[in-house]
């Protein structure tokens, strides 16, 4: 096992976190501040509580969710994506480094850039709205469990993308409207039978009703559920990555 | 002693269909400078990249320092350093950081000590703290020997390193290739400019669409292959060739007084003596002489030429 390129490679990325502090940080931190503003104070103030959580404090779960799967994506997407821009990858693809070196260096530094703005994000929601969280154990399981799927189907997107375009397709035009499908804002109870049939379909329910519940528990799926399905998740990123790697697909002619 | 590199039975073909290496076999031997020469798409950088692990091999194997580069890859690599041909370097890091995080990424721990000799050798000690998007391509091209430098490689492959380079820093490099030979480094360098192989090479590999035409001591090849010129300064100026000495196909310079006769040193008649006959006979006389070996690019030229 080679863990000074582990950690060479991991150091390397936090170091690009830490030059793009704005964009990394404080960016997320404002958007998710506006969310609260807006469906918190101000609309929220108007719907009733939601299965007996106020309602502010019932979508704070869903925005540390939509934060953490947008970021988790777009920071292992963008790590592995831009050494093949640029053509720095001979280096990596050159140096006595195993396909789980790099990916545990890679999306480690994504996780971990992830996890902790999850965790600013939710430390500011304490600023808005009163938080109570019942079983932080688990709370952390499913953040770092949802990190890591995420960064490494972010990993995926980097070597799958042929240029920026195709690096923000899947974060704009799939996670967010996932996302925001996915009962962020809303417990799925609300919908009419069909359309909850409809949502069953949509992976980030799982993710967002299992966290959900780690907080207030209340969950739309069944807990052991939400678990499974997120684990399920991981297992088919894992072994895309690993196929990327016996093949060589767009890393090696 | 055996091989550094051993290839053997080496091939590539492209998914495309393109057959980059056909059965290619070499031996690079401990320590030397081997230059590998071919035109454009001749195979050079694809034999590199399946070396170093870049680019993954059709069929047969090659091994680095005993070491297979498929089984083995962690032992092999670790010997490497490679010097790409484009400029792919990062653009926000500092020089230092860089050249660091390759010495992690090889596996070798921290030393301060050993990035810092490679940088002065390089004369980069001084932008150590620059952005690299910051610096020249001349400072850049340094940036990626020194990189490749930073894990102390026992084989340095340099893929066209001069390419873009001014004559200046062109001859830094060459010190710098030397110096490194001299520490006992095996230096593979790839190249277009003959005159580089010429003057650094101990021996020569010459390929071409993807097979290897030939390898050969420097000093061997030119001696084996290179035409000679004869160049006969003339006592009295000559009007033009006498027509008896025709068959030797002389070239008389405009002045008239030098005449040049052009022949090969494979032939097992050089014909020297015979000219050197006639023109005595034709009342000639010359004042001096002097031969001149054709240079590597004039070989190299005959030689993918030939094979048209």
């Amino acid at each position: 096992m080679n863990l000074r390129a582990i950690r060479a490679i991991y150091a390397f990325e936090m170091a690009r976190t830490g030059r793009t502090l704005l964009q990394s940080i404080v960016a997320p931190v404002i958007t998710t501040s506006l969310y609260f503003v807006v469906f918190g104070a101000a609309i929220g103030t108007r719907i009733a509580q939601i299965e007996g959580v106020q309602y502010g404090a019932f979508i704070v779960p869903g925005l540390v969710m939509l934060m953490l799967l947008t970021q988790s994506v777009s920071n292992a997407s963008f790590g592995i994506f831009f050494p093949r821009f640029t053509g720095t990858i001979y280096e990596l693809l050159s140096a006595p480094v195993s396909a789980f070196e790099i990916v545990v260096g890679y999306v480690g530094a994504a996780m971990t850039k992830s996890t902790l703005l999850a965790l600013i994000i939710l430390a500011t929601a304490g600023f808005f709205v009163p938080l109570r969280i019942a079983h932080p154990f688990w709370m952390l399981a499913f953040l770092l469990l949802t990190a890591a799927t995420f960064s490494l189907l972010g990993f995926v997107i980097g070597i799958w993308a042929d240029g920026f375009e195709q690096l923000q397709f899947v974060p704009l035009l799939l996670i967010t409207p996932l996302t925001f499908l996915g009962g962020t804002f809303y417990s799925i109870s609300v919908l009419p039978p069909a359309w909850q049939t409809v949502t069953l379909f949509n992976p980030v329910v799982y993710l967002v009703s299992g966290f959900r519940w780690s907080f207030y528990e209340v969950a739309d799926v069944n807990v052991a559920v939400s678990l499974a399905m997120t684990g399920l998740f991981l297992a088919v990123c894992l072994a895309a990555i690993g196929w990327i790697f016996k093949t060589g697909y767009r890393l090696k002619t | 002693m055996p091989p550094i590199i051993s290839v053997s039975g080496l091939s590539k073909t492209y998914a495309t269909g393109l057959q980059a290496l056909k059965q290619v076999d070499l031996e690079i031997r401990r320590g030397e400078i081997f230059a590998l020469l071919g035109p454009n798409g001749a195979g050079k950088t694809t034999l590199i990249g399946i070396v170093c692990g870049i680019v993954t091999p059709t069929g047969g194997s090659v091994t680095v320092g005993g070491h297979d580069i498929v089984r083995e890859y962690r032992a092999s690599r670790a010997m490497i350093g490679l010097v790409p041909q484009e400029l792919t370097t990062n653009a926000f890091e500092t020089v230092w950081q860089t050249v660091s995080f390759t010495r992690g990424l090889f596996g070798k721990p921290a030393n301060p000590a050993h990035v810092e000799k490679v940088l002065r050798e390089l004369s980069l000690w001084e932008r150590r703290k620059s952005k690299i998007i910051t610096l020249s391509g001349g400072m850049k091209r340094r940036v990626l020997i020194a990189k490749a430098l930073a894990h102390e490689p026992q084989v340095l492959f340099l893929d066209e390193p001069t390419a873009g380079v001014d004559v200046e820093l062109r001859q830094d490099m060459w010190q710098v290739i030397r110096a490194l030979r001299d520490s006992g480094v095996t230096i593979i360098l790839t190249t277009h400019y003959i005159e580089e192989a010429e003057l650094m090479a101990d021996r020569v590999g010459v390929i071409n669409k993807g097979e290897i035409i030939l390898v050969e001591e420097k000093a061997e090849l030119m001696r084996k292959l290179g035409q000679k010129r004869l160049t006969l300064h003339l006592a009295e100026p000559l009007k033009e060739v006498p027509s008896k000495l025709a068959p030797y196909r002389l070239s008389l310079s405009a002045n008239g007084r030098e005449l040049v006769y052009t022949y090969d040193t494979r032939a097992a008649r050089t014909g020297i003596t015979g000219l050197l006959d006639d023109l005595t006979a034709a009342g000639i006389g010359f004042k001096d002489l002097h031969t001149t070996q054709s240079s590597l690019e004039e070989i190299f030229v005959d030689l993918v030429g030939r094979r048209r």
